[in-house]
């Protein structure tokens, strides 16, 4: 074993350490202020609520009283971080996945729309962008609107959306898919465009010098070249499929989905169950720019990194 | 007899349209562009009216273009209330108090890179959520009005701003900076005379993208529940009772105001930036 490397490794595990301390203990500190802020919320916005229904002001009661009384309520305004974790937690053991009292049935309804709603929205996004590359009449028709409708609230589309494909007979999946689709499809079109045409003049007309076809300049060199611009894409379109999938499914008085428990939720009051609802929404949304963001250091390292 | 002439004249017009915006696009004048975007714009909107009424469309699918403006000049005490109550109190007082918090914060926390390096990163991920799931929270601490939707649009704007803003003060040149020290400016006097103009194009960018963002919010947390006004409000209700033209009409409210406070923000960046060779270029 020569020592030089044990050395090195050495060095280099200190150095991982170093950066690890240097960024995890601030965000560990913002996060424990975020925790114990919670905390004091809770207290402060549940204790009216309390004292009038836990607690009987005739007897009195201490300070400790309150402070428990405010942390654990049936139907709290601002529920205590413990309580949340608990219901959660509660929510994925003692049921079983497919019952809808399941939080993970929900992801998987919710997850489900947005994934085929993402893959429908990239690949079109995909096309579209590749064929405005190639048309000059595409690029000065089409381009502006798809642009400028980066301004407008398309979400807003969302019920019509969900009352045309009712009316022709779509159910279930598919008109979620949908609105998650369009909502992806936007970013990803508009960074294809700009990533298709960052090759710059002297290589695409290098390939021109080896005769190289359309075909052969786009598969080895414009789409190469478009990577680093996609997959930012890629990931604000698959977080604002999820706003997209999640929408869609409160108007339709859906059963099922995250959305549907949040407002279901809202409508009965359970507000624990609301802010577990919205945590596992959040962790969904991580995970899915997490998987996103895991594939494109795969692909960029792959083609050698930029 | 009658519908084969209808047809035809469908296929000649079809010709003329993708005719006429082939050789518009072809131009090499400056206004080619949008002259060519606005000729497709005006074809797509023609052929719109036209088959939805030959064919007998459902008004349920699509109502003809001439239908929303009729509904939205029929409506139109209706849909401005609706403006008013979406656009000119959520949406406007979220998305100010939103930016300015999330700007103040950036520059309160300039000299606490601890704070920064436990700040950037939670941040950074809050765009990966969906935090218009808020909304029914907000609703019941706020109540049905507006207030409940500005705290949804505060929310929802206030990272984007936060983030760009630090961003935007790391901007400022080595060189530049250099020269500050060296002719002893403050903290102070160099954040106002040269950080903070390097940081507006990032600035502005964020104030556009949490326009958009706002609207959203706003309308989406509508549908959460709100009071019998607001465009989010008209929108689901009047989907739900099929009256789809009116719909589109809130709709079509919806994105002008979208474009118009983009167009007015990139106004705006102009005179505030003109300096900056982002602006000087475009």
């Amino acid at each position: 074993m020569p020592k030089a490397t044990a050395q090195h490794a050495h060095g280099w595990w200190a150095q991982r350490m170093q950066t690890a301390v240097h960024h995890g203990v601030p965000v560990a500190v913002v996060l424990l202020a975020v925790l114990l802020l919670w905390y004091g919320a809770a207290w402060m916005l549940n204790a009216p609520g309390a004292i009038e229904r836990v607690l009987d002001a005739d007897v009195g009661y201490t300070w400790q009283e309150l402070f428990t009384a405010t942390m654990s309520m049936e139907r709290p305004l601002m529920p205590a971080p413990h309580q949340v974790v608990l219901d959660f937690w509660s929510s994925l053991t003692d049921w079983p996945v497919d019952s809808p009292r399941n939080l993970l049935y929900h992801v998987a309804v919710t997850g489900e729309s947005t994934l085929l709603g993402f893959v429908m929205g990239t690949a079109l996004g995909l096309v579209l962008s590749v064929l405005i590359v190639h048309s000059r009449t595409l690029d000065r028709a089409l381009l502006p609107w798809i642009v400028a409708s980066q301004t407008v609230p398309v979400l807003a589309i969302a019920p019509i959306v969900l009352v045309i494909l009712g009316s022709l007979g779509f159910a279930g999946v598919a008109p979620k898919a949908v609105i998650a689709m369009y909502l992806c499809f936007f970013p990803v079109t508009v960074a294809m465009v700009q990533g298709l045409r960052s090759p710059q003049r002297i290589e695409t007309e290098m390939m021109h010098t080896y005769a190289a076809s359309r075909w052969q300049a786009l598969w080895l060199l414009r789409l190469p070249a478009a990577l680093p611009f996609l997959f930012p894409a890629l990931r604000v379109g698959i977080a604002a499929g999820l706003v997209g999938a999640m929408v869609a499914e409160l108007p339709t008085g859906a059963q099922a989905g995250l959305g549907a428990k949040l407002l279901t939720g809202s409508y009965y009051g359970q507000t624990v169950q609301i802010w577990s609802a919205l945590v596992m929404s959040a962790l969904l949304g991580l995970t899915l720019t997490a998987v996103v963001a895991g594939i494109e250091r795969l692909v960029l390292r792959h083609r050698g990194g930029v | 007899m009658n519908s084969t002439l209808f047809w035809l004249g469908m296929a000649v017009a079809l010709a003329a349209a993708v005719f006429s915006v082939v050789r518009v696009a072809a131009l090499e004048s400056r206004w080619g562009g949008l002259l060519t975007a606005g000729l497709f714009g005006v074809w797509v909107v023609l052929f719109w009216e036209v088959l939805v009424r030959a064919l007998d469309v459902p008004r349920v699918l699509l109502p003809a273009p001439s239908l929303i403006v009729d509904a939205m000049v029929d409506h139109a005490p209706k849909l401005w209330g609706d403006f008013v109550q979406t656009v000119g109190k959520a949406v406007f007082i979220g998305w100010a108090l939103g930016c300015g918090l999330g700007f103040v914060v950036a520059v309160a926390i300039d000299r606490m890179p601890f704070l920064q390096r436990g700040l950037l990163p939670v941040a950074s991920l809050t765009s990966a959520i969906p935090l218009v799931g808020v909304a029914p929270i907000a609703v019941m601490w706020f109540g049905f009005e507006w207030q409940s939707k500005a705290a949804v649009v505060v929310l929802m704007t206030f990272f984007p701003m936060l983030v760009s803003t630090l961003a935007g003060l790391k901007a400022a040149g080595k060189l530049e900076r250099e020269l500050m020290y060296s002719f002893a400016a403050s903290y102070w006097r160099t954040l106002v005379a040269l950080r903070l103009p390097a940081a507006l194009p990032f600035i502005f960018g964020a104030l556009k993208v949490n326009a958009t963002l706002a609207l959203i919010g706003a309308i989406v947390a509508e549908f959460f529940g709100s009071p019998t006004r607001g465009l989010g409000f008209r929108i689901s209700t009047e989907a739900a009772r099929m009256n789809m033209p009116l719909v589109w009409g809130a709709i079509v409210v919806a994105a002008i105001t979208g474009s118009v406070a983009y167009a007015l923000l990139v106004q705006l960046e102009r005179r505030a930036a003109f300096w900056h060779p982002s602006v000087r270029e475009g």
